[in-house]
């Protein structure tokens, strides 16, 4: 282990970590608004609306996120949508992750009692009354613990961004592996900072869990 | 630039051979994956402590870090200590270790749900504790998280576009290949993307029809 080298780039390799929870923050933020929206899709009245919801879900789970990222950053300028890298990989990665969530928050709010629903409208509330005040409240405690797993997953996919050259941790992690040959410090160093980042969002997400329960 | 879906015809041959070489880096991973991962837990519950720490340190790293730092790692890494390996290989071992450890997971939750009285009952009909363990509590402890770790193999048939960055060509390689050729990056990953959504509902029917296999064997 060459711990001066390690020192002399860690602050390369600090600001690369910041690029990375950048990406990671609104990654999740644009994540969390599509899967809201695919899950109430794929739970709405109509057939043609559920079928988008499932659609969307059924593309984005089932094509590889480079593959999209690519078809985004290096096809868009084709179909008129021109993105710097750094927002290609966002609104990639967003929209992936998205659909990975639409399924755990429809997971969520199946997996609540129908009687509460049904007890709600019984006590003259009406659907979205119902929904808002009786289901969804339920709901959120339950899907607390599964996103986390999702947004765990996320933050190593933001890895993936590296590929379309968005300066991020694995980028800057590559970068150095190819000019210094020394992969297994530069593995290290950016390993530790990922873990990191994980184990403090972890941290996040369980105090978040523990707060629901408790009210 | 329009859209113009002409220009894929001429690189059916690549393409398929991408799909060819995607396939086979998911067969291979996926081999190595499942064995490794009944390996691994295996060690980190019955190893002795001196492996158990070191496996358990090794599979917290892994879980913890990008699969895409991972390959670079062992693509390069090994290549520093001499072991120069083809990236067909690399990614095979990175793709196949990363979804070990997850694996590996599943299947130690499922081993400590497994009864006491298994254990004890093989012990008690002579078989020494490696022979009950490989051949009563593993295959129960496995056919318990079957499901799951089918879902980790659609996921690994998804990460293997990523073995793409270390030069395997497969798939997604196959795509750059072609676009380097025509300069029509949307019609080529299009393409990609369908691909790789048709082999993915193949490889779901496949392994709906273990779980059922399995289901009907009980």
């Amino acid at each position: 282990m060459d711990v001066e080298l390690i020192l002399k780039v860690y602050p390369y390799f600090l600001k690369a970590a910041w690029i990375t929870v950048e990406l990671s923050v609104l990654t999740t933020v644009l994540g969390l608004i599509c899967g809201a929206l695919g899950a109430a899709a794929r739970l709405s009245r109509f057939a043609i609306v559920r079928f988008l919801g499932a659609a969307y879900v059924s593309v984005f789970r089932g094509t590889p996120a480079l593959i999209q990222l690519f078809l985004l950053y290096f096809g868009g300028p084709q179909i008129g949508i021109q993105l710097d890298a750094f927002c290609a990989g966002v609104i990639g990665l967003g929209l992936n992750i998205g659909a990975y969530m639409t399924e755990t928050m429809r997971g969520a709010i199946i997996s609540v009692d129908e009687g509460q629903g049904e007890a709600a409208r019984t006590l003259g509330l009406s659907r979205a009354q119902s929904f808002r005040k009786v289901v969804l409240p339920q709901a959120m405690r339950l899907m607390i613990r599964p996103l986390g797993v999702n947004i765990n997953a996320q933050i190593k996919g933001t890895a993936l961004v590296s590929a379309i050259s968005v300066v991020e941790l694995t980028y800057t992690a590559q970068r150095y592996i190819g000019s210094t040959y020394k992969p297994f410090e530069m593995f290290f160093l950016a390993g530790i900072l990922y873990l990191a980042i994980i184990t403090i969002t972890g941290k996040g997400v369980a105090y978040l869990d523990r707060r629901v329960r408790l009210q | 630039m329009g859209l113009d879906f002409s220009v894929i015809p001429p690189f059916y041959g690549t393409l398929a051979l991408g799909v060819l070489w995607t396939i086979a880096i998911t067969a291979a991973s996926a081999v190595l994956s499942f064995f490794g991962g009944i390996l691994l837990a295996v060690v980190a519950l019955y190893g002795p402590l001196v492996v158990r720490l070191p496996f358990r340190f090794v599979a917290w790293l892994f879980m913890g870090t990008p699969l895409l730092l991972q390959l670079f790692l062992i693509y390069f890494g090994l290549a520093q200590i001499g072991v120069d390996l083809p990236a067909f290989v690399a990614g095979v071992i990175g793709l196949g270790f990363h979804y070990a450890v997850y694996n590996s997971e599943l299947i130690q939750t499922a081993m400590v749900a497994v009864d006491k009285g298994q254990m004890e009952a093989a012990r008690t009909l002579g078989l020494s504790r490696r022979q009950a363990l490989m051949r009563v509590i593993v295959p129960q402890a496995v056919r318990d998280v079957l499901p799951p770790i089918g879902n980790n193999m659609i996921a690994l048939l998804k990460d293997s576009a990523l073995v793409s960055v270390i030069g395997v060509s497969e798939l997604t390689l196959s795509a750059q290949l072609a676009i380097g050729r025509t300069y029509r990056p949307f019609e080529f990953y299009a393409a990609a993307a369908v691909l790789y959504y048709v082999i993915n509902l193949g490889m779901e029917a496949v392994l709906r029809g273990f779980e059922k296999r399995n289901r009907l064997s009980r």
